[in-house]
């Protein structure tokens, strides 16, 4: 996709048209229907906040999505139904607070933190990470990697979504900068490590449940050649 | 306000402008007829029960009155909104959790509407719907399936059957309109 921003230089697309790796089509599409699990759909939704052209994508996805609605058949609704609706047009809705962006955080990771700033726990090494959320069907979490070091294995069965916030990484697939989207799963063998400069911030998904133990070794062996 | 885009646009749109500039009952009413017993017919093509589908169609109607705010012509037809509420609310009941999503980019308040780029909507909206009456049995009970949530993104990546081919062509219009917005924004 050769999009080159909105042609006036402002900061918004210059950010944009920098990333280099989406999100893939099949995992768009099973977002867009619901069907990903809470980890990877919070590292999907994070990366849609940062990329029009996924954002796009997406949207395409919901405008057949809302073709398919208006192609259902009409089924019948219960005779008081479109009155009740009606009625409580006007009762006041709960509110629910909407996060927006702090810093280097997209708004569903300021969700996730609940409006506050992450608090980091060391995990050795310089590296860092503040746990978002982990359950049966994976976790989602923030790291923090020095310069140089590997950026931790987040569990090692199913997929792993991996986006940079800050910094950078690379590994021997490539280079990934901000808003870029790294896919792994079972058979990819990979070691990124964070690039010289400031400290690389990722939001890391697995849809595994935490493994620890496969977790601590690779971090407690910080790489040196760049 | 007299902001409704003429003749162009989808009935349906000129309903939702008005409920979202006016506060129209009237037009939410038609809204409703139109989409309630549809949007019902969808929820129960996936095995939900008819007295669940018709929660969520009146927590997706009442989400189409109260968020009337973040409805933007010039990036989504009326049924794609529906459509994405639809799936949120879905599966917010599902997982009794609140699901992840992107952050809104908001339609400054009081922007003159684009004809032009409505129309352009529409069109393409036309094209897809013709392309979707065209699919064969088999291709579109995947299509739904897939839309509806029933198949994992494991099985959506196999599928070679699914004419996703479709979205990609939309794509590049997505970004023109993404854009669009975004000046408005600046």
């Amino acid at each position: 996709m050769d999009w080159n921003g909105c042609g006036t230089n402002c900061g918004v697309c210059a950010k944009m048209t920098s990333i280099q790796h989406h999100i893939p089509d099949h995992l768009l599409l099973a977002y867009a229907s619901g069907n990903l699990s809470h980890p990877l759909a919070a590292v999907v939704a994070t990366h849609v906040s940062m990329c029009l052209e996924c954002r796009a994508a997406l949207e395409a996805h919901q405008m057949i999505g809302g073709e398919l609605i208006e192609a259902s058949p009409d089924v019948e609704l219960s005779r008081d139904l479109k009155s009740s609706v009606l009625d409580l047009l006007d009762l006041p809705e709960a509110p629910v607070p909407e996060y927006s962006r702090s810093g280097i955080y997209p708004g569903p990771v300021m969700e996730a933190l609940k409006g506050r700033q992450p608090s980091w726990k060391k995990l050795g090494a310089g590296v860092r990470q503040c746990i978002l959320s982990h359950g049966a069907e994976g976790s989602v979490r923030l790291l923090q990697i020095p310069p140089g070091m590997a950026v931790p294995d987040h569990g090692h069965s199913g997929l792993e979504l991996t986006l940079v916030l800050q910094g950078s990484f690379s590994d021997e697939t490539g280079h990934f900068g901000v808003g870029d989207i790294e896919i792994a799963d079972d058979d990819v063998e990979h070691t990124p490590i964070a690039d010289p400069g400031a400290a690389c911030i990722c939001l890391a998904a697995t849809e595994a449940p935490l493994r620890f133990n496969a977790f601590l070794p690779r971090l407690l062996q910080p790489i040196f050649r760049i | 306000m007299g902001s409704e885009p003429d003749m162009e646009a989808s009935v349906e749109t000129v309903w939702m402008l008005a409920v979202r500039d006016r506060r129209c009952r009237e037009s939410f009413g038609a809204l409703f007829d139109h989409f309630a017993p549809r949007l019902k017919g969808f929820i129960m093509r996936s095995g939900t029960t008819a007295d669940q589908a018709e929660e969520i169609v009146q927590d997706v109607m009442l989400t189409v009155w109260r968020k009337a705010s973040h409805f933007d012509p010039h990036r989504a037809q009326v049924s794609a909104w529906i459509y994405q509420i639809a799936r949120n609310r879905h599966i917010d009941i599902k997982r009794k959790e609140r699901r992840p999503v992107p952050e809104a980019l908001k339609e400054e308040p009081n922007t003159e509407p684009d004809a032009g780029q409505i129309l352009a909507l529409e069109q393409e909206t036309r094209v897809l719907k013709l392309a979707i009456s065209r699919l064969g049995e088999d291709q579109r009970d995947l299509i739904e399936k897939a839309y509806l949530g029933e198949l994992s993104h494991a099985e959506i990546q196999q599928q070679t059957g699914l004419p996703l081919g479709t979205v990609k062509s939309r794509i590049r219009l997505g970004l023109e309109r993404l854009r669009h917005e975004l000046r408005g924004l600046r």
